[in-house]
């Protein structure tokens, strides 16, 4: 082993401190290896250890009768649904990658959570894209770069899961000036396995050989993890090459090799090799599984000459797994290998000395206690800065806008148009199990070896974050779901990808530990465990932070085919209700955002009682087969709501219109229809079974209205307080839907 | 009618055209890898859509050179049925059973919506159950489907009654609009001069189920099935 002089230099361009430098010191007994500092670089980088945001995630409620696999244990937690069938899901960023190359960022963010999935043993059903970009609208220099990553961003995620076959079926896009230069690309997956099929990272079985499969190592994403890790800055671009390239092919090869591998029951553990590579993949079985692992580097197939140790320790070259094969099993394995052309190599074996331990032929490179690598790595609890609430908004001062033109304005935000311009670019049909695609309150998807039908959704609204990152995680929880229950969907699990600024500023820190109890009061609410996540902090761009953005996805099952319900109203005559009250907040909303250009105010108060009791009655009454349609409400308010009911579901729809009568609210016009307050959720039945839906409701104490029926005449009017405003349907439509795509014309 | 879908290695909609002909009785189905050599045995053949060989270099232009293309030439001279759809038409084309070739959509874009196809031919295995001028629903996922042909080579499948499928509007009128990819003279699907092989870019598969939204797709294996319980007796 060789001892080049390890410099004070040296040790901050692998972005570890002073003490972290001694702490390696203690526990090798010795000064480290160059190799071995840039293993404990990214084992210990925010990315990969967690160093900075473990002691809040231990807040999550991680536990179920459901849960056959916990947070934290594995690469995906894994959640029964019934008859010995499971999902396992998991949402993860590529945040800092598509900032710099967004093609190939995206790509390699949907080719990276995938292979998470598979890893488990579930073959992949479906992904979710959240997205948030800086502000597109306009022709500034700012403007147009956030174009561009919003189309390569899009056709990368097309790019890899088109080709690979996993249809993209929802998500949700926001646009804010505070994402300019910091995208976020956060990609959910969902796999579905038999329970007996469940798939472990563990290097068991001393003796047992170490396989590599998949693609070549190259340079490609050196160090990615470190890098994901620091801020962006204007040099970044330099870091291009910290950047993977994703070769989709390969991964479907992949996939299809690993999942027959599981199947002959010759694999002892297996590990992807995503964020640090063949680092971290070693370095985990071998904690995982309380043995050591050592392996050559000679052996491992390469796409560049002259790699050195160090490099082919970094590389995060995409596509790539490590395979523990039980002994004398060795033949079937590779013959599988064989099958679907991908190259392998016999690299090294399971030990029984705790070691993780890399030789270049003869010579050690590295040798590092595997556990202490793993789970010592430094924790810190960062300081967070005391949080003083925000003014709450002062009617009195904030002029009443144009309600006519200002629900124009709001359905032409992108964040609130039509997404169609981004989502017809996935396939989100392929694997033909899309019962509800793309622009409903949730996706839902059948099962089809199972019979069982899943929805999912992913919401996050960060202006209510920025605002109180408390109460807006929590909002976050309860939206989602919200969604599910408008879907008929009961609600299973969670999975969270928590962006952030740099933990070392205060006001960050708050946020992430703010939200995280946000998220886990809501979770602890709705008694939906939280299977697993991402934490992406260092999110800051030239100016600022971004605004917290505490992205939850969250899966529900629906009992049977018949609950399954869409947003969109169904037929003239059907009758109209609002599940919830009238509501009366404005702070934080699109509407204070659009008619003023301001983020200010308190974000709505989230009641889990209240949301609790209105998507159990919905639930109740899409069981009892009286709901036709529901929407929740949301960014915009009931105006917006009432507006996307009436958008059709296919282009061949008629476009059907809405008589609205709110009677006497005693609330301003522009309150009463674009407050964003919580727990509302606007639904239709047929008018033969309105009646009964009506004493239903008064029965059961929730609050609701009877606000009017759905009409043939394309018109939407609303009346509030003897006032009545009509907008003409064909312009809402063509409003809402036309907005992204003329955006995305202009240069 | 035993039906082999071919199984690139990547294929992705293979599974999905295994399970859509499942549901029709009198069909069965089986996977066949592309490394096999032989179709004896199987009525009909499937190129399922997908991404052959990740076609990074033309759709299919890699998957002519696959051990199973010779079985599938001798099926395709017997006079066995063979439906390529989306990649499966690209191969079919780039493998030169069918003229043509499948470009970039006009716009540059993947596009994955729902469309309206009129058949203009129902005097073939793959249309009978249809009548001239039907509309049908399907549904597409391509980024690589704009049809593209020489003068002669449209002149001549205009002749021969060669194509069966355009996009057209829910009147059916064959307009610019209705056509999403930009193919030449809307054209969505065609056959070879024999009529025992169709390629269209529009998934039928993907519309065998009302659950999924549509059922249009099963007058194409239901013509298939009646061709060929024809040809039995």
């Amino acid at each position: 082993m060789h001892h080049p002089s390890i410099s004070a230099d040296l040790i901050s361009e692998h972005g570890l401190t002073p003490d972290e430098y001694q702490k390696i010191l203690s526990i090798l007994g010795r000064e480290p290896s160059l190799e071995e500092l840039g293993v404990f670089s990214v084992m210990w980088s925010e990315h990969c250890s967690y160093k900075n945001s473990r002691p809040e995630l231990r807040k999550f409620p991680t536990t179920g009768e459901k849960v056959l696999v916990k947070a934290g244990e594995e690469n995906a937690g894994v959640i029964d649904v019934g008859d010995g069938w499971a999902v396992c899901f998991k949402i993860e960023s590529h945040n800092h990658p598509s900032a710099i190359e967004p093609f190939q960022g995206a790509a390699t963010g949907v080719g990276g959570i995938i292979r998470d999935i598979f890893t488990m043993g579930a073959r992949p059903a479906f992904l979710l894209d959240s997205l948030r970009f800086g502000t597109i609208e306009g022709d500034s220099v700012q403007a147009r770069t956030n174009r561009r990553l919003l189309a390569g961003v899009t056709a990368g995620i097309s790019h890899y899961g088109n080709c690979i076959g996993v249809p993209t079926i929802g998500g949700e896009i926001y646009f804010d000036a505070s994402y300019n230069g910091n995208p976020l690309v956060n990609v959910f997956c969902l796999g579905t396995l038999r329970h007996e099929q469940i798939a472990r990272g563990a290097a068991k079985g001393v003796g047992n050989p170490v396989f590599y499969v998949g693609a070549e190592t190259g340079r490609d994403g050196l160090a990615g993890a470190a890098f994901a890790s620091r801020e962006l800055t204007e040099e970044s671009k330099a870091d291009r090459p910290a950047v993977q390239v994703g070769d989709p092919f390969r991964e479907k090869l992949l996939l299809e090799a690993c999942l027959e591998l599981l199947a002959s029951g010759c694999v002892a553990g297996i590990q992807d090799m995503g964020a640090a590579g063949l680092t971290c993949s070693t370095c985990e079985t071998a904690s995982r599984g309380g043995t050591g692992v050592e392996i050559d580097l000679d052996l491992v197939p390469k796409r560049a000459t002259d790699l050195t140790p160090y490099e082919i320790l970094l590389s995060e070259s995409q596509e790539r797994m490590l395979v523990i094969v039980n002994e004398g099993q060795e033949a079937p394995v590779k013959k599988i290998f064989e099958k679907w052309e991908l190259p392998y190599a016999l690299i090294g074996r399971v030990t029984n000395d705790g070691m993780m331990r890399v030789r270049t032929g003869k010579e050690t490179v590295v040798e590092i206690p595997a556990r202490a690598l793993a789970d010592d790595a430094p924790l810190y609890s960062r300081e967070a800065a005391p949080w003083t609430a925000p003014a709450p908004l002062d009617l009195t001062s904030l002029p009443c806008a144009d309600v006519q033109s200002t629900l124009l304005l709001l359905l032409a935000h992108p964040s609130i148009a039509s997404k169609h311009w981004v989502w017809r670019q996935y396939d989100y049909m392929v694997q033909n199990s899309t019962v509800v695609p793309p622009g409903s309150d949730a996706a839902v998807f059948y099962l089809r070896e199972a019979d069982k039908f899943l929805a999912a959704t992913s919401d996050c609204n960060a202006i209510y974050c920025s605002l109180d990152p408390k109460e807006g995680a929590k909002a976050a929880v309860a939206e989602a779901a919200r969604n599910l229950a408008c879907s008929g969907a009961n609600s299973i699990g969670l999975t969270d990808n928590l962006n952030f600024g740099n933990p070392h500023k205060p006001e960050s820190f708050y946020q992430l530990r703010a939200a995280v109890e946000g998220i886990s009061e809501g979770c602890r609410a709705f008694d939906i465990p939280v299977t697993g996540g991402n934490v992406s902090l260092y999110n800051e761009s030239q100016h600022s932070s971004i605004d917290p953005t505490p992205t939850v996805a969250v899966v529900g099952l629906i009992d049977d085919r018949a609950h399954i319900t869409t947003s969109y109203f169904k037929e003239a005559g059907d009758v109209i209700f609002l599940l919830g009250n009238l509501g009366n907040e404005l702070g934080g909303s699109h509407y204070l955002l659009v008619s003023q250009g301001r983020k200010e105010g308190l974000p709505p108060r989230i009641d889990f009682e209240h949301e609790k009791k209105i998507n159990t009655q919905l639930l109740t009454l899409i069981r009892s087969g009286l709901v036709r349609s529901a929407h929740d409400c949301s960014e915009g308010g009931l105006a917006v709501t009432l507006a996307e009911s009436c958008f059709k579901k296919s282009k061949e729809a008629p476009l059907l219109g809405a008589s609205i009568t709110l009677g006497k609210t005693g609330l301003r016009p522009d309150v009463a229809l674009f407050n964003e307050t919580s727990g509302r959720i606007v639904f239709s039945t047929s008018a033969a079974k309105a009646d009964e839906v009506e004493k239903l409701l008064r029965d059961s104490g929730a609050p609701f209205y009877r606000l009017g029926v759905v009409t043939e005449a394309p018109e939407l009017s609303i009346e509030v307080d003897g006032i009545k405003y009509e907008w003409n349907t064909p312009t809402l439509h063509h409003t809402w839907s036309r907005a992204l795509p003329n955006m995305m014309q202009v240069g | 009618m035993h039906c082999a879908v071919l199984q690139f290695p990547g294929s992705n909609c293979d599974n999905d055209a295994l399970v859509a002909l499942r549901s029709f009785q009198g069909i069965t189905a089986k996977l066949v890898w592309h490394q096999e050599t032989s179709l004896n045995g199987f009525d009909a053949i499937i190129l399922p859509g997908g991404f052959s060989y990740g076609d990074y270099l033309r759709c299919g232009a890699i998957a002519r050179f696959s051990p199973i293309m010779k079985a599938l030439r001798q099926a395709a001279d017997e006079g066995k049925l063979i439906l390529g759809i989306c990649n499966g038409f690209q191969i079919l084309c780039e493998a030169g059973f069918l003229p043509g070739t499948l470009i970039r959509n006009r716009k540059l874009l993947f596009r994955c919506e729902s469309v309206i196809l009129r058949v203009e031919e129902n005097e073939t295995p793959f249309t009978n159950k249809c009548t001239p001028g039907q509309l049908l629903r399907l549904r597409i996922a391509h980024g690589e489907g704009c049809y593209t042909a020489d003068e002669k080579t449209l002149k001549e499948l205009e002749e021969y009654h060669q194509i069966l499928f355009r996009y057209c509007d829910n009147q059916g009128e064959l307009t610019t609009a209705a056509n999403p990819n930009g193919s030449m003279e809307n054209i969505a699907g065609i056959c070879n001069r024999q009529r025992n092989i169709v390629g269209l870019m529009p998934h039928p598969e993907r519309a065998c189920e009302a659950l999924l939204g549509g059922t249009d797709g099963r007058f194409v294996f239901e013509s298939m099935l009646s061709s060929f319980a024809g040809k039995e007796n």
